[in-house]
Formats: C-alpha cells, structure tokens, sequence
C-alpha cells in the first residue's frame, strides 16, 4: 500500500508533525496527490494550512515525518532554492510580487532557467527573450501592463501577476494561497478560470476560505482541523460531512 | 514592443552621462590649472586644494560602494569604513617599506614603529609589501576576503536588517581596538606615517599630488561603471528584488546569500581600493580610520546623495565632505550637530536625497509645460 503511493504520487506527506513553542500545528499530517491533480484545501484559521505550505516549500522543517516529491525527493532534507528549483512554486497570501519592478521584469526574473549570479551577470538569465515574458502575460491578460510597474497594478492584477510568475517558473507542483482574497467577484470568477486552465497540465494546491471558488474549481476538497485530515472529498461530500460542519459553526 | 536599447545607453544613461561628464571636466581643468598656471593667477588652483579634492573623490568612491549593496540590495553596513581603513593599510605598509633607511632610526628593512618596539625582525604579514603589485593586490585581496568570510557566515545564517548593521558595526570596531595594539605590528595608535615615495617618485611632489588626483577621478569613474554593469544587468534586477521581498526572491529558486555575497566583495574590494587612494593624499593612516562613526558618516553621504543611484552616492559625498572641511574651519563645534541635523532633515523631508529633488523638478517643470491641472505622468505603458 504505503509503496504504491510513494510511486504514483507527486506530492506524499506521512506523519507530518511541527510544534512551535509547545502549539501543534501539524498533527500527523498525512497527504497525497497525484500528478495533474487540482486539490483545494480548507480549514479554519490556525488548522494548519500555510504551515503545510511552509513545509513543502522548506521554510519550516518538520519534527517528524515524510515530505516525498515526485517518489523519491525527500524535501525536509532541502533548502527554500533548492525546491524550488526541483519545480514546486508558492504564491504568498499576501500578494507579493517586486513592486519596483515592472510587470516585464517580474516575469522575467520568474522564468525558468539558470538562477546562478554569474548567469545573471553575464550568461543565459541576462539575455531572455521577450517573447517568452509576453507568451506568459498574455496568458494572464496582463500583457498590455508589460511596462508599468508592479506597484502600480490593483490588488487583483498583482496577485494574477504572482500567478504568472508562477507559470513563468513552469513548476510541477504549483501551491496557491488565498488567491482571492480581496478580489471582486468578477476577478474571483476570472481566477477560478485561470487555475482550471492551469491544472490541465500542473499540479495545483489551492488553499482558500471562499466556499463559492472552491466551488467553482471543481475538485477534491481536503479539510484541515488542528493540523490533520479532519475529512477529504467532493465539496458536496464534504459539507455534508457532520465534524466538518460541526468545526466552521462551533468556531 | 519596446526595441532593446545598445549596451552602451543602458550603462551610461543621462544622470551617468552628466555625472561622468562633469568628473572628466573637473578632473582636466583642475590637473591643467594647477600645473600650468602661475600660483599668482586667480583661476590657479593650490597643490593643497588638488589633495582635499582627491580625497574627496576617493570618499565618493567609499560612497559608491556602499550604495551598491545598501541601495540596491538593503544590506545596510555600517561598517564599510573597515574595508576602506583595510586597503588604506596595505598601501601604507608599501609606503613604509619605501622609506628605506631615511627613518629616523634608519633601519633598511624595519619600519620606524618596530625599532622603536625593541623588534628584531619584520613579521611575516609585513613581507611582500616591499613590492607595489603585491602590495595593490593586497588592497582587494584583503577587504575582499574579509568581506567574502564574514558575509559567507552573516548571510548563510540570514543575518538581516538591523541585526546585520549591528555586526558589521561590532566588526569595524573590533578591527579598530585590535589595530589600536602595538604588538599587532601596525604601528599601533600612531599607525603608519612619514610617507617618502610612491614608485620612486617624491609623494609630497606636486606632480604626484595631481597624478594621485587624477588616478582617484578615474579610479571613481571605473568604479561607477562597474557597478553600473552589475546593477543594469538581471543580476542588478534580482538585487532590487532581494531588496524588496527576499523571501519571494527565494522561493522564486535565487540564492539570495550568494547574490548578497557577490554585491558585498565587490563593494569591499572598491572601498579597499579608494582607501589605498586616500593614504597617500593625506599622508597616514591610523586605527581612528576604523572608528564607527566614519561607517555611519559614509551611510549618511549616500542618504543625501540618494540612495540607490549611484551617482546620488558620489554626489553626497562630495557635497558633505565640502560642507565639513568649511564647517570644521569656520564653526568646528557645530559640525556634528549639523550632520546629525542633516541626516534628520534627509530621513524625512528628502528620502530620496538630492538627487530626488532634481528629479522632482525637472518632472515638475515638463508636467507644467503640457496642459495645466494634468496629473505628473507615470512612465508610459506601450
């Protein structure tokens, strides 16, 4: 059983477990997802999400257990770059993109490729083509933003373009927190289109609050309680689900 | 789209042009006043006035340095003076070797100091500096490897912010006490003094003066262009956006301690090389060169100057350092309250120092050329 997921899944986590300061916020985590697989994960506030994010992305090390990537990565052994550069990509909750940069530049810095400072300096990372930069921005729709600066951009233009930078790294494993938040719902709409888009060929965890998007994403459902698995499956099943219902009212 | 513009343009945009411009001008009219003009003239400039300007210089230089990792990459360090006072070291041990047996002890391979100290023999850290291009490479060497191992320590252990201000002050401080020993063989609280000659020639001369002069003006210049190259090219970029948000930077797959580390050996190598020009200008070197407050006052040139431009930094330096020897002659007392005023006035009312304001008004005067009431426009989207 446990070796049949460890070579099929993309992303395995088992037994995960982080305490600060004597707090639990994992609790034997246990997690899988197959590659291509979009999975939305939700769960009150302090269930643990942004820490699993932490986690995966090598942030926070755990005390206990297995992070697996793509079957036989150990990514509790790595650094943040170094996973990052293996193809897992996060977007913060906070948007956060290079606000004096412009649009341009932010893509560029996020495309894939060699990220060394001589590279930068003098070699392939100083010399990317334009096209490539506009290819990812047109997907975005921010394309005719290309030389303003990040600053400039509304809230929901900044957190598209962090999802380009995402793209732009052309990551296996994409990690999505809070896309949303503060976004109209024309823009939330238009997010839940792009992350579909995104999910054909990537695989994607989406973390989120907003019950109508994670509606719209049309995926498996996981519910985070005290940093473990309180119930996982369709949105249906799970808001069916009696402790489910029982946690986000008795909060 | 945008057509990519020529290298050249990117390196050398209109402040670069105007900034080297005015140091080619300065440095030309200045050199020809001074040795072709009779010391009667009005325009003559003083051999003396042609060694403060070259100190000057080698400040700007001390200046550009320290914005390339403060205004590009917000390692702030204060304690920038230790790589300046380290490369300023190593040309005067060249010079001391120099003096040869015209010491007053005259000793032909000891230093004045170590006779004085009862010392038999020159320590083994002193040989080689007999020699100008070992003692020239010691100049980057040195500062470049300091910068290298401490910043490897600070910046693998995400040593930021306030915290690595801290330590880099701890660090100038520590060199500051330890070259204050006599039996570090530095020539302790006196440090190294009575400078004879530079390559053979008479360093008190008064061509040597304008050649030193001259070398600093260039020295600045190359400076710049370095760290134009470094900071116009997508490692600049990756600067800027460590700067702004590290963790994106990190997440995005960028080591960012190696990138802080390559901007801070360089910078400590320039500010080694501008120490190494300020030596033998002002005619010694001493442990107060290493005293914190020399750090800061260079972080409060930039600040004025404006940060994160370069030519702002090189701009500040120059017009503090001119304000303070006008100062220290007609008000001595009143010039450290003036430079603690300044930085206060700069931190709130001029962020972007002086270099800010003039692009403020020329911004200002095209806006009031268009149609009146418009918004001041934003760097148009193609």
């Amino acid at each position: 059983m446990l070796n049949t997921t460890l070579t099929s899944a993309l992303l395995y986590l088992d037994g995960v477990n982080v305490t600060f300061d004597g707090f639990r916020a994992l609790n034997n985590l246990s997690l899988a997802l197959a590659p291509n697989e979009m999975r939305a994960i939700i769960g009150p506030n302090g269930a643990g999400k942004t820490t699993m994010m932490d986690v995966i992305t090598g942030k926070t090390r755990p005390d206990e257990g297995d992070v697996m990537f793509g079957g036989t990565v150990d990514l509790t052994k790595l650094d943040e770059a170094a996973i990052a550069e293996l193809g897992i990509g996060r977007k913060f909750q906070k948007p956060t993109v290079f606000e004096s940069h412009t649009v341009a530049d932010n893509i560029r810095l996020a495309l894939k490729g060699e990220r060394g400072p001589w590279s930068a300096l003098f070699g392939a990372r100083n010399h990317i083509a334009d096209e490539n930069i506009d290819k990812v921005l047109e997907k975005v729709r921010l394309i005719e933003h290309r030389e303003r600066p990040a600053a400039d951009l509304s809230h929901g233009q900044k957190q598209w373009l962090e999802i380009a930078m995402l793209l732009a790294q052309d990551p296996k494993l994409l990690l999505v927190d809070e896309p949303v938040a503060g976004m109209t719902d024309a823009e939330t709409e238009e997010t839940a289109r792009l992350l579909r888009e995104i999910a054909q060929d990537h695989t994607v965890i989406v973390v989120e609050h907003d019950m109508a998007f994670v509606r719209d994403l049309d995926c498996k459902v996981t519910v985070l309680h005290e940093g473990s698995v309180l119930a996982e499956g369709s949105i249906d099943t799970v808001s069916a689900n009696e402790r489910v219902i029982e946690v986000y009212l008795g909060r | 789209m945008m057509t990519r513009q020529p290298f050249i343009l990117t390196l050398i945009d209109g402040k670069g042009r105007i900034f080297l411009g005015i140091l080619v001008a300065v440095t030309v009219l200045v050199a020809a006043s001074n040795l072709m003009l009779p010391p009667t003239s009005a325009l003559h400039v003083p051999t003396y006035a042609v060694s403060l300007m070259g100190k000057y210089l080698c400040y700007a230089l001390l200046a550009v340095a320290l914005d390339l990792v403060w205004g590009y990459c917000g390692i702030l360090s204060l304690g920038h003076g230790a790589f300046f006072a380290l490369g300023g070291y190593a040309m005067g041990m060249y010079l001391m070797r120099q003096i040869g047996t015209r010491g007053v002890y005259g000793n032909p391979v000891l230093p004045d100091f170590m006779v004085f100290l009862n010392w038999q023999e020159l320590p083994w850290y002193w040989y080689g500096f007999s020699s100008f291009p070992f003692a020239m490479l010691m100049v980057v060497l040195v500062p470049g490897l300091l910068a290298f191992v401490f910043g490897w320590l600070a910046f693998r252990s995400r040593v930021t912010g306030v915290y690595l201000s801290i330590i880099t002050q701890a660090m100038t401080f520590a060199l500051l006490l330890a070259f204050f020993r006599n039996d570090m063989g530095f020539g302790g609280n006196n440090g190294l003094t009575d400078f004879k000659d530079l390559l053979g020639f008479n360093i008190q001369a008064q061509g040597m003066r304008v050649t030193l002069f001259s070398v600093s003006a260039l020295a600045l210049a190359l400076g710049y262009l370095v760290a134009r190259v470094m900071v116009t090219s997508t490692y600049g970029k990756v600067l800027i956006a460590i700067r702004d948000a590290e963790s994106r930077a990190r997440f995005l797959g960028y080591r960012v301690e190696h990138y802080k580390l390559l901007a801070f050996t360089v910078s400590a190598m320039m500010a080694g090389i501008a120490g190494a020009l300020y030596v033998p200008q002002v005619g010694i070197i001493n442990p107060q060169e290493f005293a914190p407050a020399n750090s800061i006052e260079a972080v409060i040139w930039v600040a004025v100057g404006g940060r994160g431009t370069l030519v702002g930094a090189a701009l500040g330096a120059v017009v503090v350092n001119f304000a303070k020897t006008w100062l220290t002659g007609a008000l001595p007392e009143i010039w450290l309250f003036a430079l603690g005023a300044l930085f206060v006035v700069v931190t709130l009312y001029m962020p972007k120092g002086i270099l800010g304001l003039f692009q403020t008004f020329t911004r200002r005067r095209r806006a009031d050329d268009g149609v009146a009431g418009t918004p001041v426009p934003q760097p148009a989207a193609e």
